[in-house]
């Protein structure tokens, strides 16, 4: 699946749609994949402050255990409840209906454009 | 030195170079061509490139419990037995009563220290009067060899290695039968007319009967890992592809699918199975491991580990149980077990079940709380979930 260009990206693998200082935040289709079927995600709670690089969630599949690292600093405005209830959105709609968590950003960390995400995954 | 000494010290020096999977290149199976066409994704296995996946791990392991998957597990290390004394032999080599084996006839076994810890666990086929068939783990092939090689001392038996020239490939599922039924060039052989159980329908689980797939011998045992009905066939690996696609061929109208080793390990935790490296190690007795049964003290003579394994198993050795949660967070292996502020124990495999949506685990407790329904606690990373202790399996299928 191809990163969409309007995107911006961390090295975690991690996706954030920015509309001014509200960013949404999910997982790449690449990190899903890797991660193989997910069958659990902890997302941190709204209203909770969450800062850049700190680990905030997991993301669990059959095989392994996936960490959610905060890509930006800020308020968590809202939490996707419809991928805790079922994980494999992520999977099946990374980009779109298997977003994780929408913040209200108070400071980013290092963000990548689309292309120089795709050269850290070697597409 | 002499020529020959130097040609042996460097054999010597050659073998081990080529025996020591962690410095080399990774190992690829016959069929590796054939997962590359498929689309896998691959993972490193006991030195082997194997394929992980090939869609999605959940969709492959409910295609094995509700119609079929197939398996590549050429990684498997094939050792043949024979000679003589080849019964007297593999009685002292291995734990198992091999001598009531009929012909045809497979028994699981393990291959003990003399401390009576775990080596390998094993799969025993009898495959005439003085012919067997030994499968190994693949990670344990160079640990297994040798001692079988060397425990023929005294013996009239011989033991070769034949991993390099055997594939493996499993069919797993309520549907295998039907497939390999319907497989194009495989037929069985004529000698498995004179068997007890003559056809593939007839033969029972732990048997095996000899055939033919355009000419190539096959031997097709109904075995598995998955706790499904289902057969692993050994055939050599040049006609290995040709036999995959046949099998594929015939599964296509019947819901079978290519499946990888993050689905055959999920269906062997629901179906109780353990795993050596993580439930069973060579500091393990089968006691422990509930494997008590594969010991054949029974049988006439001495064999290795027999010594030991007469002493009782210690009160303070921790002993195997399955834990079953609730929720959806998974305890994992190495996740340590508690009994309120004590730890009691560690796990040793454990997922969200797929096919019983709540997680399942194996550990090692304490013998004292080992009893069914003890409620013990996981601590999955920093926070404590009660585990309840529980009979194994954890799925059974549906016998007809």
């Amino acid at each position: 699946m191809a990163n969409p260009t309007d995107l911006s990206y961390t090295d975690e693998h991690e996706w954030l749609r920015v509309d001014g200082d509200i960013a949404v935040v999910g997982i790449t289709a690449y990190a899903a994949e890797k991660l193989g079927d997910i069958v659990y995600v902890e997302l941190p709670k709204v209203g909770s402050t969450i800062t850049a690089g700190a680990v905030v969630g997991e993301i669990e599949s059959t095989k392994s255990v996936g960490e959610l690292f905060a890509p930006v600093s800020g308020e968590i405005l809202e939490a996707n409840d419809a991928v805790v209830a079922s994980p494999e959105l992520v999977n099946n709609d990374p980009f779109g209906a298997g977003w994780l968590v929408k913040v209200r950003v108070t400071s980013t960390g290092t963000l990548l454009t689309a292309d120089e995400y795709n050269a850290l995954i070697g597409e | 030195m002499t020529e020959g000494e130097f040609l042996q010290s460097a054999y010597r020096q050659i073998r081990e170079l080529l025996s020591d999977s962690s410095a080399s290149a990774p190992r690829f199976s016959p069929l590796h061509g054939v997962h590359v066409e498929l689309g896998a994704s691959f993972t490193d296995f006991a030195g082997w490139e194997m394929p992980v996946r090939y869609s999605s791990d959940l969709a492959e392991h409910h295609a094995v419990r509700e119609a079929a998957g197939i398996f590549d597990i050429s990684h498997m290390a094939e050792i043949s037995v024979s000679g003589p004394d080849a019964v007297a032999y593999l009685n002292y080599a291995v734990a198992a009563d091999v001598s009531k084996l009929a012909i045809g006839q497979a028994k699981y076994s393990l291959l003990l220290n003399e401390a009576g810890g775990i080596i390998d666990d094993l799969i025993v086929y009898r495959l005439g009067d003085e012919h067997f068939l030994v499968v190994a783990n693949a990670g344990n092939r160079f640990n297994v060899v040798p001692p079988l090689q060397s425990r023929t001392a005294g013996f009239r038996a011989v033991v070769v290695d034949q991993s390099d020239e055997t594939a493996l490939i499993a069919v797993q599922g309520p549907r295998a039968l039907e497939i390999l039924e319907n497989t194009v060039g495989l037929t069985l052989a004529e000698a498995a007319a004179h068997r007890p159980q003559s056809s593939l329908t007839d033969l029972k689980y732990y048997w095996s009967l000899p055939a033919t797939f355009l000419g190539n011998p096959v031997l097709i045992g109904r075995t598995g890992y998955t706790g499904e009905d289902g057969f692993e066939l050994y055939i050599d690996v040049a006609a290995a592809a040709a036999l995959w696609s046949a099998l594929s061929e015939a599964g296509q109208s019947r819901g079978l699918v290519p499946a990888g080793l993050a689905c055959r390990d999920t269906l062997r935790l629901e179906a109780g199975m353990p795993l050596y490296g993580h439930e069973l190690d060579l500091t393990t007795r089968p006691d422990q491991a509930g494997l008590g049964r594969a010991v054949a003290f029974a049988k006439d003579g001495d064999f290795v580990g027999r010594a030991a394994l007469e002493a009782p198993l210690p009160a303070s050795a921790p002993v195997l149980v399955g834990l079953v949660g609730e929720g959806k967070r998974a305890a994992r292996a190495e996740y340590e077990v508690y009994s309120g502020d004590t730890k009691v124990g560690i796990v040793t495999s454990g997922a969200l079940s797929p096919t019983l949506g709540y997680p399942v685990a194996m550990a090692f407790v304490d013998a004292s709380l080992s009893a069914e329904g003890t409620i013990l606690d996981v601590d999955i990373r920093g926070s404590r979930h009660p585990y309840t202790v529980t009979a194994l399996p954890f799925y059974s299928r549906k016998k007809n």
